[in-house]
């Protein structure tokens, strides 16, 4: 067992701005917009580097595909405590139409190419919502997958994880080698510490190109249109009870 | 001997009142204690000398329900509300005249839960024109009107004392007009100011001022008390960033000031006058403000430091390596984090030190800022002025890392009952206060804690203890003020005076100017109808 963890992070537009349509109905706006690591991701982060604080693996490998600013992600991934990164450049049309399709083989392809014992991945990310990518990549290697986790112990060679369904929560136990995606319950991801930060400077990130992998791009999909949702009504508020009665018996309420 | 004789006497002991040592709130009130104020209103009715009209409005005793807060003065002789007053302000607010004692009971009690009145009618304009109706109508009755923005102030001068009529800006949240070229902003006094921060965030600008009361306080009551913050750093105060004020004069005349020009040096700038007089000279129903672009790249960082000497050589080495791009930088102290621990249960980002800074960056680039930001990281760490910390550069992450320095106000409610100090004081001294302080109570208090503006000078001291103790406040006050004073520093840095700090006036101004203030007043506001009771302490009338 290598002992090696691959943990995939997404570059996504930061949970607490606001998505702007654009006026051509392609897409969101992302220019000049703040974005960060997928919320998700960050918990795969945090789990991964606990696995080694407890020195049941030895290494955490932080991955990323998208342009060049998928490089900070990955800083902040080493910086969390990863001990490397690999940055699979992915630009332009190619980077607008990557989908969990084209990422999960990626993920498979450096998961055998590095000898991971484990890969981890958020269990969505919070720009398309998809939930695809980890169960995807679990098939495409055949290995089994513990998905939706919000507790991870690893025994011996085999995994248990306690998942969280909608009837409760599920405990499984799996082979290793495994995908495990980590839902929101899993931990609390640490602040990244300025030691830490230091040192991520330091660390190194393998540039990669998904050709050298041997996978194709091309995506099966094809996005028509990107609306916001019908506009709320606004509400109307009134100063007293005979306003109220007035209002409601205008709208033939009562 | 007759009420007349009885009351005079009582003022002349007042006015006999020296300064500093002899200025003590509770002496003040074993006189007036002598002769309640139901005692007196009673009287008052009875005889039928003072009030013209007697009360009907409501069953039971008459005079307030509850007596006044220790330390306030006696009830001036304004006139009360009848019910001709109440059907007049019905015609001119229908349906906007609160007499309903539970809608008028959340008014008259301030944010802290520290001070009571007793009103029975809250007004709530929409406009302008019928502030002034209502200010000139009170005036010619000699009613006692308390403007109350957001309510969130913290030295009682947002709640009544006593019957004063309470005038809410609530209702009058309209944004007039915004330019976008100039970033002049003119809106309504009542705005509240996330909301004001909200719709110029959408537009590439920001509010110039941001405290941890944003989403209650009002743009109206930040000016009129001079509200400082976490911003004051960077965009200055509001004597600077305010271009332009309505205001409503005792008198009710409207006096328009609300240009809104960068530069307008033609006379007297009335507006100064008005900015931070906690409306006392005039009701502000509009404002007219100078908005900073927002900056396109911010980052917050959270360090922690071992001594307060460290922390001071940081902040030296912060405005040396990050200059133009600093826009605040605060503090706490240990004990503050502990309350943030145990009372909202908010974890420490990083490891148990003395003292934490938070220091945020606002600029144009967001390379260039990481570059310095970086550098000036590197230099702490190397030269061990810090040595802990993390950074933000994501707008959930500087929200949670703030929080930790907006939320110790709240932390403290749950600690206890809270004693608070807005200090400001010369930069080396503002930590020995807080050690001097804790050595001065022993352990008579549950928690005294530090933090605050430390890059503007401004130290939050607050003690705790279980329950209200006079015998603790006896201890804390005058030693406060006077160790203040010692340092030529203020008793007030950004809070204002209100009720409760009006009479230690004197440890930071000299009586010359305070009596000029006087003048000024009583010009303004001959009958003294305005906010009475507050800011002006009660040897100046």
């Amino acid at each position: 067992m290598s002992g090696r963890v691959l943990v995939g992070v997404k570059r996504v537009i930061d949970y607490a701005v606001k998505i702007r349509v654009k006026p051509d109905n392609s897409g969101v706006v992302t220019d000049g917009v703040k974005h960060s690591m997928n919320p998700f991701c960050e918990i795969a982060v945090e789990e991964a580097v606990k696995l080694k604080e407890k020195k049941l693996i030895k290494e955490v490998v932080a991955v990323s595909c998208g342009p060049q600013q998928s490089q900070e992600t990955i800083r902040t991934a080493l910086a969390m405590g990863a001990d490397r990164g690999i940055h699979v450049e992915v630009t332009g049309k190619d980077y607008e139409n990557l989908g969990p399709l084209q990422v999960s083989k990626i993920l498979a392809a450096l998961a055998k190419k590095e000898d991971a014992q484990l890969v981890i991945l958020g269990k969505q990310a919070i720009d398309d919502d998809c939930n695809q990518t980890g169960q995807m990549t679990a098939a495409l290697l055949d290995w089994p997958q513990g998905t939706f986790a919000s507790e991870v112990a690893l025994e011996a060679d085999k995994i248990k994880v306690v998942r969280e369904i909608d009837g409760g929560l599920e405990t499984i136990k799996v082979n290793t080698p495994a995908v495990l995606t980590a839902d929101l319950r899993l931990n609390t991801p640490r602040y990244a510490t300025l030691p830490n930060i230091m040192k991520a400077k330091k660390k190194k990130i393998a540039n990669v190109k998904p050709a050298d992998l041997g996978v194709d791009l091309t995506s099966r999909l094809e996005v028509l249109r990107v609306e916001e949702p019908p506009q709320r009504q606004a509400g109307v508020k009134v100063e007293t009870v005979d306003d109220l009665v007035g209002k409601l018996k205008e709208a033939g309420r009562i | 001997m007759n009420i007349f004789t009885m009351v005079g006497i009582f003022r002349r002991i007042l006015l006999l009142r020296t300064p500093l040592r002899h200025l003590r709130p509770h002496r003040t009130l074993s006189f007036a204690a002598r002769l309640s104020p139901v005692d007196l209103n009673a009287i008052c009715c009875s005889s039928g000398q003072f009030v013209a009209s007697t009360r009907k409005l409501h069953v039971g005793t008459d005079g307030p329900k509850s007596p006044p807060a220790a330390g306030a003065p006696e009830r001036l002789p304004f006139s009360r509300v009848t019910e001709e007053d109440l059907a007049f302000f019905r015609k001119i607010l229908p349906g906007r005249t609160i007499t309903d004692p539970d809608l008028v009971e959340s008014s008259n009690v301030d944010w802290l839960k520290s001070m009571k009145g007793s009103s029975e009618v809250l007004l709530r304009p929409q406009k302008t024109e019928e502030v002034s109706q209502i200010i000139r109508y009170c005036n010619s009755r000699n009613l006692a009107v308390n403007p109350q923005g957001g309510n969130t102030g913290l030295v009682g001068g947002s709640v009544p004392v006593y019957d004063e009529i309470i005038l809410s800006t609530s209702l009058m949240n309209n944004i007039l007009s915004f330019d976008s070229i100039s970033g002049i902003l003119t809106c309504q006094a009542g705005c509240v100011l996330e909301n004001l921060s909200l719709y110029l965030e959408e537009r590439d600008y920001i509010m110039p001022l941001d405290l941890g009361a944003k989403g209650s306080c009002q743009i109206g009551g930040n000016v009129a008390t001079n509200a400082g913050g976490l911003r004051l750093l960077r965009y200055g105060s509001l004597h600077g960033t305010v271009l332009g004020l309505e205001v409503v004069l005792a008198d009710g005349q409207v006096l328009d000031c609300l240009a809104s020009l960068r530069k307008d040096n033609t006379g007297y700038d009335l507006k100064q006058l008005f900015i931070g007089s906690e409306g006392t000279l005039g009701v502000i129903t509009a404002v007219s403000i100078l908005c900073p672009r927002k900056p396109k790249s911010v980052n917050v960082v959270f360090l922690g430091c071992e001594t307060y000497e460290q922390l001071l050589k940081a902040f030296q080495l912060c405005r040396g390596m990050l200059g133009e791009i600093l826009s605040a930088f605060e503090f706490l102290d240990s004990e503050c984090m502990r309350l943030l621990n145990t009372h909202l249960k908010l974890p420490n980002p990083i490891s148990d030190c003395p003292f934490y800074i938070v220091i945020e960056t606002s600029g144009s680039d967001p390379k260039h800022d990481a570059e310095k930001l970086h550098n000036f990281l590197e230099e702490a760490m190397a030269s061990s002025l810090v040595s802990d910390g993390t950074v933000a550069t994501e707008e959930s992450k500087i929200k949670a890392l703030w929080s930790m320095r907006e939320r110790v106000t709240e932390a403290l409610t749950h600690d206890g009952f809270t004693y608070k100090y807005d200090i400001s004081l010369p930069l080396e001294q503002i930590y020995q206060l807080v050690i001097d302080m804790r050595q001065h109570l022993g352990g008579r208090a549950k928690s005294v804690v530090g933090y605050g503006h430390v890059g503007d000078g401004n130290l939050h001291l607050n003690i705790t203890s279980s329950t209200k103790d006079p015998a603790l406040l006896a201890a804390i006050e005058p030693f406060v003020y006077e160790w203040t004073a010692s340092c030529r520093g203020s008793i007030s840095a950004e809070h204002g005076l209100g009720l409760k700090k009006r009479n230690y006036i004197y440890y930071s101004k000299p009586s010359q100017a305070v009596g000029l203030m006087g003048n000024i007043k009583a010009m303004l506001d001959p009958k003294g109808i305005l906010n009475p009771y507050k800011t002006l302490p009660d040897d100046v009338k």
